[in-house]
């Protein structure tokens, strides 16, 4: 992407950025993500169908920061986190250069946050037809055979956080699963540890997951992962009417106003 | 029986019921076979406590199972090496030694290997016979050579004469695949020790998201965590996989962490690998399997950074 | 041993619980089965791990001297999940204990010499275990100092064997507190360790500087035993780092070559500056 290059080259020269976070080659047929600090570098910027890692996931990482400002390639994805991101004060917009691309490959500056909703507006989160009705499915079993199945699912899952380390939402500097006073989550592997993780992360992302897929595509042993972010997403839209971050909508499931109707809160 | 299966689009090793479940298409399986001796979790006793008793039962008094590990590569095969020394040396862990008893290794050359493997770089190949109790090769007239290396090995075939036939020269060489060498592995070992201050690890390592994969899909990583589980008055202690990838891992309770960069945790791995662990266990610390790159949801390749040296 | 299960830890009971200063406890441990005491020796220097059953395992040196037989003695402060779980433990409790790991101090090699000990705060119990043992062998050695200072008076800890020793005429022994840290009746010196030793400025002739205590405090100690003629090789100390399985496997601890819990966690100051800054 020639536009691609000419803009990260010209942020760079001018100083206004100090590092690009984009996709270059890889290994074999993959992308990976690269870090340019120099001009010459641009050149190693690529974009195409290849790259669906969720680079925003860079943006609140320690030894990233310490690069200076970025400039990130932002495909949709990338741009639903970023906006996400936003809402929940993890960065302003002077923190970064956002540059967008749409599904037709046209590179888009987005200044401020509330532009990106602007055009993610026309671009919802859908959940694609041959999901709905792997999710539907397991919905209808009882409860008994639909436990089998995740226990099942998760068998292969070593508990690597594979998962949690490609999501640009799980930024907390320490997880919950490293608290040991309680030790809430099992640190082991075994099917009541997996579960424990499974379950606490789904409940930690609801509301927020924006579906970019990152934890499945992280995962190693190609768990479906995927299906609980995207019946999260459906049960947030039915019962709260949200369907992806809003800047001026308050956070579905990490609001809190003193006079909530449920009284538990209390 | 553990053996390579098809799963979705990977290949795992696997526990299978029937032959026709073991795949054969497969460079080396997603997951590695470390597992049968060194599981996820693994109890090392129970205990059933009051005020004022203990009483502990000894995990290591339970019978393990036989298996029959099928369609091991010789990297696979490779790394039972360095794993048995870790948990023998001084102190023996006799409950991975019972498991590792009880495992007959029957491995499978290569007839063709990809980019990311590197074997021959870190003397190991395609055929190496290292810590297999057999190695069939395939040859050309769809008969397989049968290297028998160790006495289990040995019993193996005594009890089955009938499926083996004594045959001489036949040529293994010819029948596996050309791993090219990536690297020069003596030298890097000379090299690492004067470079802990360059600025190679956070260049290579920038990527890289800190989880566990590269960890736990190595057939050589055996780094590990103790924890208690506790249910009223009893409960067990175990002993579950840890990876010094981790930002936790070498944190101090006082909050002092040695190792608080992800450049210093990558600069570890590569260091115990192939700098620590020859040096001073005379084992390779790496099989040149190639799983870590694989795995890597970054796609952080270790051989980017072993020939940028 | 061979056949043993080596996660498995001895049975101790606690016979006695002394408050050293504020979060830090003396616990003096019995073995449950009288033939593992028996069989049990251990040398100074080495550590254990302790543990609640339940709730885990933390690491710890043996903090009383191998010459004193029939009991262990350990000094922990309440930091994390497993002393804040020991802290709740009262006397006659059972607990876990498994070791001896590590290595030693080289206390054959040290007859005929002087010594000085160096140490801050709750890095005490480390040394106090090679103190006893070196006091109680007293005339294997030639001088002794001690220099021991802590935060405030408080916070000093074994504040009973500090007057034992300050009573001895065969101990000189030094204490100190932070500046601010001190009570209107405080007799000992004000400052902290490392300038208190450059002011003691114990001779380098002939001894043999043993020193413990937070990171901070040994990398300004170091530059003070090399500016009063210390060598390399005459200067002792003992690392901590973060530990689980005591035994050299599960690999936390590892510094370059060495794993702190096996081939430490003693070393000279020789052997400490071939390690990459890892502890």
């Amino acid at each position: 992407m020639n536009e691609l290059i000419k803009s990260a080259a010209a942020l760079l020269e001018s100083n206004a950025v100090q590092v690009v976070i984009g996709y270059g080659k890889g290994s074999a047929s993959r992308t990976r993500a690269i870090f340019v600090t120099n001009v010459t570098d641009c050149e190693k910027l690529i974009f195409d169908s290849r790259c669906v890692q969720n680079l925003a996931v860079y943006l609140t990482k320690q030894e990233i920061k310490k690069l200076g400002k970025p400039a990130i390639v932002a495909p949709i994805p990338v741009l639903r986190s970023i906006l996400q991101l936003a809402v929940e004060n993890q960065i302003t917009e002077n923190d970064l250069v956002i540059l967008g691309i749409t599904p037709e490959s046209e590179l888009i500056n987005f200044e401020t946050f509330a532009s990106i909703e602007t055009f993610l507006a026309t671009h919802r989160i859908a959940i694609d037809e041959k999901y709905q009705e792997i999710i539907s499915k397991i919905k209808n079993m009882p409860v008994a055979e639909r436990f089998a199945y995740w226990v099942k699912e998760l068998e292969p899952c070593f508990k690597c956080y594979a998962c949690r380390a490609a999501c640009p939402l799980c930024y907390c500097t320490r997880c919950t699963v490293e608290d040991n006073q309680p030790q809430w989550i099992s640190v082991a592997a075994h099917p009541l540890g997996n579960l424990e993780w499974h379950i606490m992360r789904a409940m930690h992302l609801a509301g927020r997951c924006t579906d970019c897929e990152a934890c499945y595509n992280a995962c190693p042993m190609a768990i479906p992962i995927n299906l609980l972010t995207k019946s999260m997403l459906q049960d947030v839209a039915e019962n709260f009417g949200s369907y992806g971050p809003s800047l001026d909508k308050e956070n579905t499931l990490s609001s809190f106003k003193p006079d909530d109707k449920e009284s538990f809160i209390r | 029986m553990y053996a390579p299966k098809v799963k979705g689009k990977l290949t795992l090793f696997d526990e299978v019921n029937a032959f026709g479940e073991i795949a054969e298409d497969y460079i080396v399986t997603s997951n590695s076979a470390k597992e049968i001796v060194f599981p996820r979790a693994e109890k090392l006793f129970s205990y059933h406590k009051s005020k004022e008793k203990a009483e502990i039962t000894d995990a290591a008094n339970n019978t393990f199972p036989d298996v029959i590990l099928w369609g091991t590569r010789p990297c696979d095969a490779a790394a039972f090496i360095p794993l048995t020394d870790i948990f023998n040396s001084d102190l023996k862990d006799i409950i991975f030694n019972k498991r590792k008893d009880k495992v007959l290794v029957l491995s499978f050359s290569c007839s063709r290997s990809d980019d990311y493997c590197f074997c021959t770089s870190v003397n190991s190949g395609p055929g190496n016979i290292a810590g297999s109790d057999v190695l069939f090769t395939k040859l050309t007239t769809g008969d397989f050579l049968a290297e028998v290396i160790t006495e289990k090995g040995k019993s193996l075939v005594d009890e089955n004469k009938d499926l083996f036939e004594v045959k001489s020269e036949e040529s293994k060489e010819s029948n596996l695949a050309v791993v090219a060498s990536r690297f020069n592995q003596e030298e890097i070992q000379a090299k690492l020790k004067d470079l802990f201050e360059n600025p190679v690890w956070d260049d290579k390592s920038r990527a890289c998201l800190g989880c566990g994969s590269c960890s736990y899909v190595c057939p050589v990583c055996s780094c590990f965590d103790i924890q208690d589980e506790a249910h009223g008055n009893k409960g067990i202690r175990l002993r579950c996989w840890d990876s010094c990838g981790y930002g936790l891992f070498t944190l101090h309770t006082s909050g002092h962490n040695p190792r608080n960069t992800q450049g210093g945790r990558w600069r570890q791995r590569i260091l115990h690998k192939f700098l620590y662990m020859p040096n001073k266990s005379k084992v390779a610390g790496c099989v040149g399997c190639g799983r870590c790159s694989r795995s890597c949801p970054a796609d952080i390749n270790i051989l980017d950074t072993l020939t940028s040296l | 041993m061979s056949n043993q299960n080596i996660y498995i830890p001895y049975l101790m009971r606690i016979e006695k619980i002394t408050r050293e200063a504020p979060g830090v406890k003396t616990f003096r441990l019995k073995f449950e089965n009288e033939e593992e005491a028996e069989a049990f020796s251990f040398k100074a220097g080495q550590f254990g791990e302790y543990s609640i059953m339940g709730v885990g395992e933390s690491t710890f040196c043996i903090a009383s001297s191998p010459t004193r037989k029939g009991y262990i003695e350990c000094t922990f402060r309440q930091a994390g999940k497993v002393t804040s779980a020991l802290s709740l433990a009262e006397e006659g409790d059972v607990v876990g204990f498994r070791g001896p790991y590590g290595n030693t101090f080289p206390i054959d090699e040290w007859k005929g010499k002087n010594l000085v000990f160096i140490a801050g705060g709750i890095a005490l119990p480390p040394m106090r275990c090679v103190i006893w043992n070196c006091l109680d062998l007293r005339e294997n050695f030639k001088d002794i100092t001690i220099v021991y200072g802590a935060k405030s008076v408080n916070d000093l800890v074994y504040k009973d064997e500090l007057a034992e020793w300050r009573s001895r005429p065969d101990v000189k022994l030094v204490t100190t507190v932070d500046p601010g840290g001190e009570t209107p009746d405080w007799k000992g010196e004000i400052g902290f360790v490392p300038s208190v030793l450059e002011k003691t400025a114990p001779s380098a002739e002939n001894t043999i500087a043993i020193v413990c205590g937070p990171p901070i405090m040994i990398k300004f100690t170091f530059p003070v035993l090399e500016k009063l003629g210390f060598t390399e090789e005459n200067i002792f100390t003992t690392l901590e780092n973060r530990m689980k399985c005591g035994f050299g496997k599960c690999g936390r601890c590892n510094v370059g070559e060495v794993f702190v819990c096996k081939d430490g966690p003693v070393f000279s100051y020789q052997q400490l500056k071939l390690l990459p800054a890892e502890y």
